[in-house]
């Protein structure tokens, strides 16, 4: 049942990850990279659970953090490279 | 009585599978931005907490289940926090909702 | 990166187990997604995207290793690939721009060198031993005496640390320098500038609509931002019994300094940790390292021989790791946060007047 799971998520990895490559708006990509990263963390879990071996956890509990803080600058700068470029056009 | 708590568990992970994929599915299908992030976000948070709690009632009480729910609070503040933020960066960045349906 | 080439066996207590056929599955997923990553990487036009497949790169090569077993490789891997690399790269995008440039001359000699190294490189392969195979000399140089000696010499479970730290301490040195080293080339090409006070904030040009703060982040952050602490405590001193070490704590402590810069601003962040006193810890962390080794050579011993510093060598051990484990932490730290701020302030400037021509549609 954990190897059910863990292709599910797998699925679900799989489908935010084609978002990830079709955009169209870099907004897109960030959505999908957001969502690939909170999947990811399930899947260590999972994974954890299904090897029998669940003491790993500190990485998924890593992840989530990298995850949200990657997000996060990826829009702080995409605010600024915007700016810029409206100064440019200008 | 384990065969409840398996039976329990594996109610609580298919209902994460499920919503899982329907978000997936959301963010492939639906038409822009913003409906995307309303499909993904909001199933996250409820899949996120079945796949943790059908995880930690495999576990039984012990460190792996602590560790499993501090992921959990972790996921609740950062992603709604970040949905939030993805939306409104795209709201000042312009970016229009689509309302009408192309043909 | 700074610790791939150290994947030692992490066996403490169970032997090898047979991987079932889903693992392999998964593996195999994971495999071929980072295939497509890399396919759609190449293919692209815009930066950002291609930085943002690059930390789902990484992310996945991290899923790989945990995998394989090799979970402080999996920590490393997520830190800096996932983590610090994202971060830097989009500052940087901010500055050199978003599309990729059209390559001037032809592709055709690139590929033509491409081909020929990677045909050697292939043919050369093929005289390697069989790939995997438990009697291969790689598994048995020095891996056998540290599985065997390592329980009683120094006695801590996790077994990449006592590698790391005790067995390839002067490996370690070399990397905190490296990592110290970074620092001074960065420094010395881009500058962290002073921060400004509250006054001359105000005389700043006007904020635009873009540059309001984001409230919902900023409580996030503060919340969060004691938990990431706590977190990197807890990994740098439980290394010695689970994955994480000072490399990774360090990471994660800069992890938080990054949040804070990137919620509240570099004004803010530079008065909670000011420059000068950054540098002084960068340093200070590769003497706290250097210092160990020089101590043991005062009591007696080798340099970096830890045996020495306690009555017991097995507790003298665990002395000396956890000491430079801190000292690798701290200089970690130190400069991942300095290169940050400097990354920061190099973005706050224009950009140098240069227009970027031959834009393709704006899809991004």
């Amino acid at each position: 049942m954990f190897a059910t799971a863990a292709a599910a998520l797998l699925v679900i990895m799989c489908l935010a990850l084609v978002r990830a490559f079709r955009g169209p708006k870099i907004y897109d990509r960030i959505l999908a990279v957001n969502m690939f990263g909170t999947k990811t963390v399930l899947l260590i879990a999972v994974y954890g659970f299904m090897t029998g071996r669940p003491e790993f956890l500190d990485l998924g509990i890593f992840y989530a953090l990298i995850n949200f803080v990657g997000v996060i600058a990826a829009l702080k700068f995409i605010e600024r490279l915007d700016e810029y470029d409206e100064q440019e056009e200008r | 009585m384990q065969i409840a708590v398996d039976l329990v568990s594996w109610l609580f992970l298919s209902m994460g599978m499920f919503l899982g994929l329907t978000g997936a599915y959301g963010i492939l299908k639906f038409p822009d931005f913003y409906t995307r992030v309303h499909a993904a976000s909001i199933s996250d948070t409820l899949c996120t907490a079945c796949f943790v709690i059908g995880l930690a009632l495999q576990s039984g009480f012990n460190l792996v289940t602590a560790k499993l729910f501090m992921i959990l609070i972790l996921l609740w503040l950062t992603g709604p926090a970040a949905s939030h933020a993805l939306v409104r960066a795209a709201n000042t960045a312009g970016l229009k909702p689509v309302t009408e349906k192309k043909d | 990166m700074l610790l791939c080439e150290q994947q030692t066996p992490r066996g403490l207590n169970q032997l090898p187990r047979k991987k079932t056929e889903m693992e392999l599955a998964v593996n195999i997923t994971l495999l071929l997604m980072l295939c497509a990553t890399v396919f759609a990487v190449v293919k692209l036009q815009s930066l950002f995207a291609i930085v943002m497949l690059f930390g789902i790169y990484s992310l996945l090569s991290a899923m790989i290793f945990v995998a394989l077993d090799a979970v402080d490789v999996a920590f490393t891997e997520a830190a800096v690939g996932a983590g610090i690399s994202t971060v830097l790269m989009l500052a940087t995008l901010v500055t050199t721009g978003r599309w990729k440039k059209k390559p001037e001359r032809s592709g055709l000699l690139p590929l033509f060198v491409v081909t020929i190294t990677g045909a050697a490189l292939v043919w050369g392969t093929l005289d390697m031993p069989e790939y995997g195979n438990p009697a291969n000399p790689a598994h048995h140089h020095v891996a056998d005496r540290y599985i065997a000696e390592s329980p009683t010499e120094i006695g801590i479970p996790n077994m990449v640390t006592s590698v790391l730290a005790s067995y390839r301490g002067f490996d370690t040195l070399g990397e905190v320098i490296v990592v110290f080293t970074a620092l001074v080339g960065v420094l010395s090409l881009l500058q962290v500038r002073r921060p400004r006070t509250f006054a001359r904030k105000q005389d700043n040009r006007p904020d635009t609509h873009r540059r309001r703060p984001y409230p919902v982040l900023q409580v996030v952050a503060l919340i969060m931002m004691p938990f990431i602490i706590v977190f990197a405590l807890y990994v740098q001193f439980h290394g010695d019994f689970g994955p994480g070490g000072g490399f990774q704590a360090g990471v994660i402590f800069a992890v938080a300094f990054i949040l804070y810069t990137l919620t509240y601003g570099l004004d803010d962040s530079l008065a909670l940790t000011p420059l000068p006193a950054l540098k002084i810890l960068a340093a200070g962390g590769v003497i706290i390292y250097g210092g160990t080794g020089v101590v043991s050579m005062l009591l007696g011993g080798n340099f970096l021989d830890y045996n020495v510093l306690a009555a017991n060598p097995v507790s003298g051990q665990h002395i000396g790791i956890i000491v430079i484990e801190l000292g690798v932490g701290i200089t970690v730290a130190s400069v991942l946060i300095t290169v940050f701020y400097a990354f920061v302030t190099r973005a706050e400037r224009n950009r140098a007047g240069e227009k970027q021509v031959d834009l393709p549609n704006k899809a991004d």
